[in-house]
């Protein structure tokens, strides 16, 4: 074709073609949402299941090429977060039940439950992976249709997991269409997602720009901040046990979980004991001049630096000009200062530590509450400690929803090993002007319609016996008439008619409907008169 | 009705179409379209229709589809018509993509402005190929109103204007009959058989299996060529590019129009094989349309091409076709005494009602309801049913509630009662 001719029709990057290609991605998600709500939980079940167990599989080969793609991040790491994110994520939340009503068992209320329809996620380049799996199969669980937007620095990955998931989907029954992935992503483009009203809701996972355009868009929005956590090691605590954790938590892929450690708070009486058993653990305590050197090389005017994101520690001190042992696992950065005037108290996705010595108990929590003031309202903070005053004292005094005791919070706060939901999505609530505060799972997808008796008709309990929901399953095969082997006889019978539940006719059934129908609206009438 | 629309009905009777605007008064249905947008149309007065004629799938992308307006604006830029003696940049490339996505064998484009002149030419050609006259068409077939075209159709469009065929050259032989076909091609002195893949204004009856196969052998073995008109059963209604490609036929001229290029700027295409269109290389001045295959309609209709063939508009199609149905299976069963027949394939549907006009009163209803479908004209027992291949879920809904609404009240006027619900079985 000639190529003047080509460039004219292709309007690719209009302001209307950007609207129809998010408008035709979201009318298809929303008629699988349609039809994936006619869904029972058996099926639903085995749809994710199909899809946990196909994303399961390819975890680390996901992991080494998103390393490859990203240029940063720990394999080994990655395959762990995926690996938790597929099977063990979808057992998490085997028990729950988000396709069948229930009963209250506080108020006696009758739920059924209505998923949003179409969810619009956003993938973020610092857990790529693990983020298409959790939303993906958070979609799943609650028959929702999601449509994955990946972050540009992962897409080639992002894409290619998407699919993965979504051939397993559709293999194992889901509508086709549930899962879909922007194949080219753009702002504009994401932009016109977010604004569409063909949206139901969006899962934020991102920068701040990204999360605030989200709540902007003028769509319903789950979207979380960014992370900034505190973690406080006080007199009581095993040392050398918390500070294997917050090492250990620290590296953990290279301190790309927004729930890592920020800045490692403790107390001058046990501050010189925990820098050794820090050491110990693989940490290189660094001197003013490093320090100095790594505040310049981390932060911009514009912010963190980037190209630190999710790189090793050893790759780090490089960069900033000086050189450490490439066993190294994270560097630590003593500071004397927390909030406005100390750069290496904001959030750092790279095995990074500030270091802060309190003079006193009281100090540490102010201190503590101040760093998440500054930055990561809402998000994570840890402590490491054996005496329960203390911890529930720190846990009140800072403005998070998650304190993790005695635990890594890369993984902890993220609901690895802890009792907290397992999710890459943390919810930063009020405080971090989010919708959600607790850990975001496929439970935030789904809103409940309560059926509501007057108080004196009794009340039901789940023994009393739940109705059931008629699940009609996926929508039958439209007949291709004339086709051989697609034509009207070929595809499921039209429902004969005559024919109704309980062997009554149809005619019968609604003869009966009517006659009750009939006898309330009497019995209305009467009472009005 | 306001003032404004009771005038400007009177200046349509004098100015325009007396008969027709009388026609639509008495039918019940008032409509003056006048803002269009996506599936809906709105009256003059303000009312919305959701249009499920959508003239014959010209509207299969919506009204006004904001893509198309765009291309069409920026191709106003640069290009009109054009002229038609010369090489043309947007013609050709049309053409090109044409034969991409039509069915294999088929190469050259011939341009016209609107389906009848695709239909002259895909006649015109299939005769110079052959050396033949005879043209064989169905019983009630309808290819469009011109010269040539009029007379493969129903006498009841030529009639009127003397303008049937009187020298035996155009042959009819009833739908789904291939005996008849045989009879007719076995002479060996027929140039075409022109089908419409699934006959429309007939009321879409469905071709059997193996019916169109079978015709495309028979032409073969007597030297006739097949015709394929997609006027109505292209550009993915079927589920697929063409309708035809779904039963197994390889054409040796199609005949595309209407949606081709959404509505926005008429041009048609007549595709041929090498062989079909052997005039093109002997004597490319033997036929001439100033209008024809415009540049502007080229460009409009590149980007038509490329939407449709997005591969979500393919799940939309599975999607709508597979909800409407299941939806009209149930109205089905609540008025089966009535409503007594699907007919589909994909988003092409009649309805079919027992009453020998029953369609007629159906279209009233539904438009009561604000709802546009049309009945066949050649078979007013079938409404045709054509909904676009974008439609939402939530419009789909819509539609089918006002369906069963308007087809219960029409089964009400047809059957007496007030539009109760009729016994089941």
């Amino acid at each position: 074709m000639d190529a003047g001719i080509r460039r004219l029709v292709d309007i690719s990057e209009t302001p209307v073609a950007m609207r129809m290609r998010a408008e035709l991605i979201l009318e298809r998600a929303g008629w699988a949402a349609q039809v994936f709500q006619r869904y029972d939980r058996a099926t639903t079940q085995s749809i994710a299941d199909a899809a946990a167990r196909a994303a399961h599989a390819r975890a680390r080969d996901y992991a080494e090429r998103v390393v490859r793609e990203t240029g940063f991040g720990v394999v080994e790491h990655k395959v762990q977060k995926n690996e938790l994110s597929s099977l063990p994520f979808v057992d998490y939340y085997r028990d729950w039940n988000f396709v069948d009503p229930r009963v209250d068992p506080e108020t006696g209320l009758l739920e059924i439950p209505r998923p949003a329809g179409v969810v619009f996620a956003l993938v973020p380049s610092t857990n790529p992976i693990a983020t298409v799996y959790f939303k993906v199969l958070s979609a799943l669980l609650t028959r929702n249709a999601v449509v994955i937007s990946p972050h540009p620095a992962a897409h080639e990955t992002c894409v290619d997991a998407t699919r993965t998931l979504a051939d397993a989907a559709v293999a194992a029954g889901a509508p086709e269409g549930a899962v879909q992935v922007l194949e080219e992503v753009s702002l504009p483009l994401v932009n016109e997602f977010m604004r569409s009203e063909k949206t139901d809701v969006i899962l934020a996972t991102g920068g701040t720009p990204m999360v605030r355009a989200a709540y902007a868009s003028s769509n319903p929005a789950i979207g979380v901040g960014p992370g900034n956590a505190p973690v406080y090691v006080d007199a009581s605590a095993d040392l050398r046990a918390a500070a294997a954790r917050i090492v250990d938590s620290k590296s953990f892929d290279n301190s790309v979980l927004c729930t890592n450690e920020s800045v490692l708070i403790t107390l001058e009486s046990v501050a010189k004991a925990l820098e050794r058993e820090l050491v110990r653990a693989g940490a290189h305590i660094c001197d003013e001049g490093q320090t100095e050197a790594l505040r310049r090389y981390l932060f911009h005017e514009r912010g963190f630096n980037v190209e630190a994101l999710g790189r090793d520690a050893a790759w780090i001190a490089a960069q900033a000009g000086f050189k450490v042992s490439p066993k190294t696992r994270i560097l630590v950065t003593p500071i004397r200062l927390i909030g406005v005037g100390e750069d290496l108290s904001r959030e750092k996705l790279c095995p990074v530590l500030g270091l802060f010595v309190a003079r006193s108990h009281a100090q540490a929590l102010m201190q503590a509450r101040g760093l998440l003031r500054y930055a990561g309202a809402g998000h994570s903070a840890a402590v490491h400690s054996t005496d329960e005053q203390a911890i529930i004292d720190f846990a009140a005094a800072v403005e998070v929803y998650r304190v993790v005791v005695n635990a890594p919070c890369s993984q902890g706060a993220a609901g690895f090993g802890t009792g907290l939901a397992p999710t890459f999505t943390v919810g930063t609530g009020f405080f971090g002007r989010s919708s959600v505060g607790e850990n975001v799972g496929p439970q935030h997808l789904v809103n409940w319609t309560r059926i509501a008796w007057p108080e004196d008709a009794g009340r039901r309990t789940e023994g009393g016996g739940v109705p059931r929901l008629r699940h009609r399953g996926p929508l039958p095969r439209a007949p291709s008439d004339g086709v051989p082997g697609e034509g009207r006889e070929a595809v499921a019978p039209a429902p004969r008619p005559g024919s109704g539940p309980g062997g009554l006719s149809r005619e019968a059934l609604r003869e009966q409907i009517r006659e009750i129908v009939a006898a309330e609206l009497r019995d209305l009438l009467k009472d009005g008169g | 009705m306001s003032e404004a629309k009771l005038e400007f009905l009177e200046a349509s009777k004098t100015w325009w179409n007396p008969n027709k605007t009388e026609f639509w008064q008495d039918a019940g249905v008032d409509l003056v379209i006048d803002r269009r947008e996506g599936y809906c149309l709105y009256d003059m007065d303000g009312r919305r229709l959701i249009d499920v004629h959508l003239n014959g799938g010209t509207y299969n992308l919506g009204h006004r589809n904001p893509e198309l307006i765009e291309v069409l604006n920026a191709g106003a830029q640069r290009f009109d018509m054009g002229n038609h003696h010369f090489p043309a940049l947007a013609r050709t490339a049309l053409a090109e993509a044409l034969a991409e996505c039509t069915p294999p064998g088929l190469q050259y484009t011939i341009y016209g402005a609107g389906g009848a002149e695709a239909v002259e030419l895909a006649i015109k050609s299939a005769r110079h190929a052959t050396k033949r006259r005879k043209i064989v068409s169905i019983v009630k077939a309808y290819h469009g109103h011109s010269g040539l075209s009029v007379k493969t159709g129903d006498e009841r469009f030529s009639r009127t204007f003397l303008s049937e065929d009187l020298l035996g050259e155009f042959v009819q032989v009833p739908f789904n009959r291939l005996d008849a076909m045989e009879d007719a091609l076995k002479p060996g002195d027929a140039a075409a058989v022109i089908m419409e893949t699934i006959p429309a204004t007939y009321g879409f009856p469905m071709p059997q299996e193996g019916y169109l196969p079978e015709i495309k052998r028979l032409c073969e073995r007597h030297g006739a060529l097949y015709i394929a008109d997609e006027v109505q059963t292209g550009l993915m209604r079927t589920g697929e590019m063409w309708g035809i490609s779904r039963y197994g036929v390889e054409p040796d001229i199609m005949v595309i129009g209407k949606g081709i290029t959404g509505g926005m700027y008429p041009i048609s295409c007549c595709v041929t094989s090498p062989q079909a269109g052997a005039w093109l290389k002997e004597d490319g001045f033997a036929h001439m349309s100033t209008a024809g295959g415009a540049e502007l309609g080229c460009i409009v209709a590149l980007k038509v091409l490329e939407i449709t063939q997005r591969p979500e508009v393919r799940s939309m199609v599975r999607y709508i076709s597979d909800y409407l149905r299941s939806g009209l299976d149930e109205i089905q069963s609540l008025y089966s005494d009535f409503f007594v027949g699907i007919r589909q394939h994909g988003v092409v549907m009649g309805l079919e009602f027992d009453h020998p006009e029953g369609a007629k009163p159906v279209m009233r209803r539904l438009y009561e309801n604000g709802v546009w479908a049309i009945f066949s004209t050649l078979d007013p027992r079938v409404l045709q049913f054509k909904p676009g291949i974008l439609m939402t879920q939530s419009l789909c809904e819509d539609l089918l509630r006002r369906v069963e609404a308007a087809i219960g009240l029409a089964r009400g006027d047809v059957r007496g009662g007030g539009g109760r619900r009729g016994r089941a079985g």
